[in-house]
């Protein structure tokens, strides 16, 4: 029993924690449909969206998923490699740009 | 200090031995639980995909696109609600993730009964999710939404909504599946000379699945 007690080191949070985190999530929630609800537009609407999305995925990440209890060299190994997705989604944006003004020119479209 | 001299051995048992002589980069990590981590990393890429490519097609289109806050609107009693079913299955993910973190913690400690139950409490709220999803789909199917066009604008719209709502409902209902057959392990005691990490390993999945909502939610439905 000695061997499981100190297994379980680390993983022994109160429940309140998690609790709180889902109220935190349930109201994030909340306000991320209210943008949608209250119809704001423009950048105020993007920024908005963006940073509830993000408050959020932190949230889960950091404390459902445990992570924030674990040890750097496995965060990194974890958190860093989907940053590659930023040069994906550059270089799709800049072609998705270049199509769209091809449609525009050459089909006459938009 | 010199390490213990292993036999050598040729053929695939050699391969395995040579593949798995590699140091133990990821302390207090157990094996399931990196391995739950790094098939998240790759489903992480596989959405990422999606969600640039929902990106690009909606970039180029030259079509406005459907006002999905007018599309996914429902109307309860005469009250007409924007986004209404959306908002109540983020709410649904939302709580049956609580759920897991709970029946992950009620694992720890060992309470076998409070965690079979949290789980599949967890199982039934995203069975309810996949139930509300199907209810969204034939509503958009019935309103002449394809893969190839839509009345209500940009074509690329149905294409984007079928295959990322699909693949994330795919993983929900895989999730409910996987969520009891753990559960159903647990209360049959196959678990009970572990600290109960499977617990652990299977909320892993299904907060990325929750995680992936998150994205959805703002990228598909809220941008």
């Amino acid at each position: 029993m000695a061997e499981l007690t100190q297994d379980e080191g680390g993983h022994q949070h109160p429940i309140g924690v998690y609790l709180k985190i889902w109220l935190l999530l349930f109201v994030l929630s909340m306000l991320s449909y209210m943008v949608d609800y209250l119809e704001f537009q423009g950048y105020l609407r993007w920024t908005l969206i963006l940073i509830f999305m993000a408050l959020k995925a932190g949230l889960i990440i950091a404390v459902f998923m445990h992570m924030m209890w674990e040890r750097l060299a496995f965060i990194y190994a974890i958190l860093l490699p989907p940053l590659c997705l930023l040069v994906l989604i550059a270089l799709m944006a800049v072609e998705a740009d270049y199509t769209y003004l091809m449609r525009v020119l050459y089909l006459g479209q938009g | 200090m010199s390490a213990p001299v292993e036999q050598m051995n040729d053929g695939l048992r050699g391969a395995a031995q040579d593949w798995g002589s590699d140091k133990d980069a990821f302390k207090d990590v157990p094996w399931g639980k990196a391995m739950m981590w790094i098939f998240l990393l790759s489903d992480t890429f596989i959405f990422g995909c999606f969600l640039t490519s929902y990106m690009t097609v909606r970039m180029a289109a030259t079509e406005s696109w459907p006002l999905t806050s007018e599309v996914f609107a429902l109307t309860v009693s005469g009250v007409h609600v924007p986004l209404l079913l959306i908002a109540i299955m983020t709410f649904i993910l939302i709580t049956s993730s609580g759920t897991m973190a709970m029946a992950v913690n009620y694992g720890y400690r060992r309470n076998k009964n409070k965690a079979f139950w949290l789980i599949v409490a967890t199982a039934v709220l995203g069975a309810s999710f996949v139930g509300m999803q199907a209810f969204e789909w034939s509503k958009l199917i019935e309103e002449g939404v394809r893969p190839w066009g839509n009345p209500m604008g940009a074509a690329q719209f149905g294409a984007s909504f079928f295959m990322i709502t699909g693949f994330h409902g795919l993983h929900v209902s895989i999730g409910v599946i996987y969520l009891l057959t753990v559960a159903f392990k647990v209360r049959r005691g196959d678990y009970d000379h572990t600290n109960f990490e499977i617990i652990e390993i299977t909320g892993l999945y299904w907060h990325f699945v929750d995680l992936v909502w998150v994205f959805i939610f703002a990228f598909f439905y809220l941008w």
